[in-house]
């Protein structure tokens, strides 16, 4: 049965990655850019499922580091740079900002944290909208051009779709890796039980500001993306209500589970394009499936998805624990 | 002189209805560990339900009263059973994200079921102003502050003094032990939830001739609320008033002295600060933490 559901699972992989790979041929302009932005936004959320999903952290600022990142591109790139140079200054600004922003966290949890982490982010709202000198305020930023990589340009809306599906691979592979490190143990002890993770010797202090670190990394590597995705970079888009929104998408598609932020992401961006016939009352249809959503699993999609498979075994247990009572009990007496 | 005079008497007529809307949240937190990122959008909607009654020819009082039973029925009860009720056992998270949708959910509903732009909207408190050492006071200020001090004393009262308060406090404080000692707890929780939803309705007929009623006024005034709580004291109905009130008049004090562009960033240090130093708030109790 573990083999054939890992057999299961590698299939739904190969379905979903195929369908990634050929369903942007079929679309639109527009329908490209919203794959893209689809692609950008799971990036962004599952550094924030990092953070919050698998140390336990919450986080309300993940939109602030996407903006640091489009920012750091946007600024860097105007002055000439080649893509590589923008994108990792982006992610070790945000790195070395996340850094900084865990050290609240080890003095605060929960509530007190998210309103630290949402002070943060409208602190640096405010600051991409006043420093003209360095971000020209309300005019944004614009004129910078998608990166050619190894001598292929990424500038039509295609092109670039696939350039985003590389980051997200990338991304992926690199969280995968994570998780799966000693380090990924750890955060994940750092949830469940931080006093007993501190008591076996585990450095609390250290993984506590390397999860905020590590998720703000991505925040800012998602930004990088954004940046030459949308080619016009202002503070409007990097409002709280964007931090507010990745977070929606990691509860949604279920926090702490991989493939979560994949999920939510697409709840979060494609459902309210899907909803577009309804015209002004997308976003309340979309809230309301939300709210629906979390009343009915609290745990996300994956939550049902998680506790229907657990009700199939459990059914399937007792069927099995049935069928070997009937089989005994005529030796009974 | 003249100029400071005004500027606090405005800080403390908004200070006042943050206080109101603070004190309802922090209500929220202590009973049923609601962290509601709807309480701005539940101060923007009874305006709306006010301005509908108004629409259908009932007298401004009547449709005040209207307003504020819509309110304690959709803020208050309808809230708790569909929206709290399903979800507080799995925990903070999951239901805070809910309030957010839920305050989407409101804002987007208004703006399209009624209007996207502000509305006036009457004032059932009298204009004009008075002097005093030389300034112009707006009587309408001081009369907002006046009627949201008395409400917070009166609900300060029928929680320290009447014996349904006490059963409240007590359910905030330890349900379980509340419980053992037959007090009713689900409905003292209740009744948490139809207070916030009076509150809310009164800070929305206070605020709303002020700054006008539109379906986006939640935004400042819930984070405003936030960090009101925050400030002082996540524990306290009395940190709530003082922090309420000190971040009315840190507010419009910032206006008038910090540059423009950063005044919306004041009361946003004055909240790292609280938080990093004095967790608790400026008058709120230490609560146990579980590292």
């Amino acid at each position: 049965m573990g083999a054939n559901a890992a057999t299961l699972r590698a299939a739904a992989f190969a379905a979903g990655l195929l369908f990634l790979l050929l369903v942007p041929l079929g679309l639109s302009r527009y329908g490209v850019y919203i794959m893209s932005l689809w692609a950008v936004m799971t990036i962004a959320a599952m550094g924030l499922n990092l953070t919050l999903g698998y140390a336990g952290q919450v986080s309300l600022a993940q939109g602030a580091f996407v903006g640091i990142g489009s920012y750091a591109v946007a600024i860097l790139s105007t002055n000439g740079m080649p893509f590589i140079v923008p994108l990792l200054v982006a992610v070790g600004l945000s790195f070395a900002i996340g850094w900084l922003l865990g050290y609240p966290a080890l003095r605060v949890q929960h509530h007190y944290l998210a309103f630290v982490t949402l002070a943060f982010s409208t602190l640096v709202y405010l600051v991409f909208r006043n420093e003209e000198w360095l971000t020209k305020g309300i005019y944004g930023i614009m004129g910078f051009k998608r990166p050619t990589i190894f001598g292929i340009s990424t500038a039509t809306p295609l092109a670039f779709y696939y350039f985003c599906l590389a980051m997200l691979a990338i991304a992926t592979a690199f969280l995968a890796w994570i998780v799966r490190s000693p380090w990924g143990r750890a955060f994940v002890a750092l949830r469940e039980n931080p006093v007993r993770a501190l008591s076996l010797g585990v450095d609390t202090r250290r993984y506590t500001l390397m999860a905020f670190a590590i998720g703000s990394a991505m925040g800012g590597f998602a930004g990088a993306v954004y940046a030459p995705l949308v080619e016009f970079v202002d503070p409007t888009p990097f409002t709280l209500a964007l931090s507010l929104n990745i977070l929606m998408m990691v509860i949604v598609g279920g926090s702490g589970f991989f493939f979560g932020p994949f999920l939510g992401a697409a709840i979060a961006v494609l459902l309210p394009e899907w909803l577009r016939f309804a015209h002004g009352w997308y976003l309340v249809i979309y809230a309301a499936f939300v709210m629906g959503l979390l009343i009915y699993s609290p745990t996300g999609l994956l939550g049902v998805a998680d506790r229907w498979t657990a009700n199939r075994k459990t059914r399937r247990a007792s069927a099995e624990r049935a069928a070997a009572s009937a089989s005994l009990s005529p030796e009974k007496p | 002189m003249a100029n400071m005079i005004n500027l606090l008497m405005a800080g403390l007529a908004t200070g006042a209805i943050y206080a109101l809307v603070a004190i309802g949240f922090t209500l929220l937190w202590q009973t049923s560990q609601t962290i509601n990122f709807a309480q701005g959008e539940f101060v923007m909607l009874p305006a709306f339900f006010v301005l509908a009654a108004l629409n259908l020819k009932a007298p401004l009082w009547l449709a005040l009263l209207i307003g504020l039973g819509a309110s304690l029925l959709v803020l208050g009860a309808l809230f708790k059973r569909a929206v709290v009720d399903p979800m507080l056992r799995h925990g903070v998270l999951p239901l805070a994200i809910c309030t957010m949708a839920l305050s989407i959910f409101l804002k987007e509903g208004v703006k399209e079921s009624y209007s996207a732009e502000a509305s006036p909207f009457p004032s059932f408190v009298p204009g004009g102003n008075v002097s005093l050492l030389g300034a112009q006071i707006s009587i309408q200020s001081v009369s907002i502050f006046v009627f949201a001090l008395v409400v917070v004393f009166a609900l300060q009262a029928f929680l320290m003094r009447t014996s349904t308060g006490r059963q409240m406090q007590a359910t905030a404080q330890n349900p379980s032990v509340a419980r053992l000692l037959g007090i009713p707890v689900e409905r003292m929780i209740l009744y948490t939830f139809l207070i916030n939803a009076g509150l809310v309705a009164l800070a929305s007929f206070l605020v709303s001739p002020v700054y006008l009623a539109k379906f986006s006024s939640g935004e400042t005034l819930g984070l405003a609320a936030f960090i009101a709580a925050i400030v002082g004291g996540f524990n306290q109905i009395r940190g709530a008033i003082a922090g309420g009130l000190l971040l009315g008049v840190v507010d419009n004090f910032a206006a008038a002295y910090v540059s423009t562009q950063y005044r919306g960033a004041v009361p946003l240090f004055l909240l790292i600060a609280v938080i990093l130093f004095r967790p608790q708030g400026l008058f709120g109790r230490a609560e146990e933490r579980t590292v």
